[in-house]
């Protein structure tokens, strides 16, 4: 009984709600991303394109960390015991880096600006010092968000 | 104090370079975030404790970067890169670095 709860319960309701949570998640980054579709481009490019002109710089950061479900845990503790891909974490880190891209992409668009420039990506494993115990996945977009200064609008 | 992660800056032109600044902080999480981060482990998803903690964390790497750049009397710190890492159990470091400059309207 005491294996059941412990160690069987977590993993079938992990599998279950942690399979629902993430296909929601995925269902709603896809919807942001269309939101944001043909505005507020990311570049890794270094430089402000001439004809920007006057505008405005401000250096914004969007992160998030994420964890897998205790199913999907031990089924990537199998796979890595074979090897080759681990389908598992792959799916992980696509919907933290794609989460982290949209947070900068929509604080950018909210602050009026017209691209962001200069993005790079981090990422980090969340593990409290001990490698085999991972609490999940740290990604961070940043880059400089370009305000363009509106005519007739007063310079910051 | 512009920061940004951009080697130039539009409508300016760096006149001295003053060297790299940094800044970092480590911070752990307190228990309560750790137990429920430990909940959440079982159906997976973000952890929106550690979220926060490395948002305030980067949050307080930029203030101290910039500090230590006014310091040194520069008008802006470009080319600024941002890491994070778990150095001991329960906490992490955020850490930036860029490079000082004073600059020139163009």
């Amino acid at each position: 009984m005491f294996e059941f709860f412990f160690i069987v319960f977590p993993l079938i309701v992990g599998y279950l709600v942690g399979t629902w949570l993430e296909n929601r998640h995925f269902a709603d980054i896809r919807a942001r991303e269309a939101a944001l579709q043909n505005r507020v481009f990311t570049y890794t490019h270094n430089h402000v394109p001439a004809e920007m002109g006057a505008c405005e710089l401000r250096l914004l950061a969007g992160g998030t960390v994420v964890s897998v479900d205790a199913f999907k845990r031990l089924a990537a503790k199998v796979h890595s015991f074979f090897g080759g891909r681990v389908g598992v974490y792959e799916s992980l880190v696509e919907r933290a880096r794609r989460e982290a891209i949209l947070r900068l992409r929509e604080h950018a668009a909210r602050i009026g600006a017209e691209m962001v420039l200069g993005m790079r990506i981090e990422t980090s494993p969340i593990n409290d010092g001990d490698p085999r115990k991972s609490m999940g996945v740290e990604l961070v977009a940043y880059g400089t968000a370009v305000i363009p200064h509106k005519a007739g609008a007063s310079a910051v | 104090m512009i920061l940004s992660t951009l080697e130039d800056m539009p409508g300016y032109v760096v006149t001295q370079h003053l060297g790299i600044v940094s800044g970092s902080t480590v911070r752990s999480k307190h228990f309560g975030r750790d137990f429920m981060a430990g909940l959440k482990n079982i159906v997976g998803g973000e952890l929106k404790g550690y979220t926060e903690l490395l948002n305030e964390s980067r949050v307080e790497a930029m203030k101290r970067l910039q500090q230590q750049a006014e310091q040194m009397g520069a008008d802006a710190v470009l080319n600024i890169r941002f890491g994070t890492s778990s150095i001991a159990a329960g906490a992490a470091e955020v850490f930036a670095y860029g490079t000082a400059v004073k600059v020139n309207r163009a």
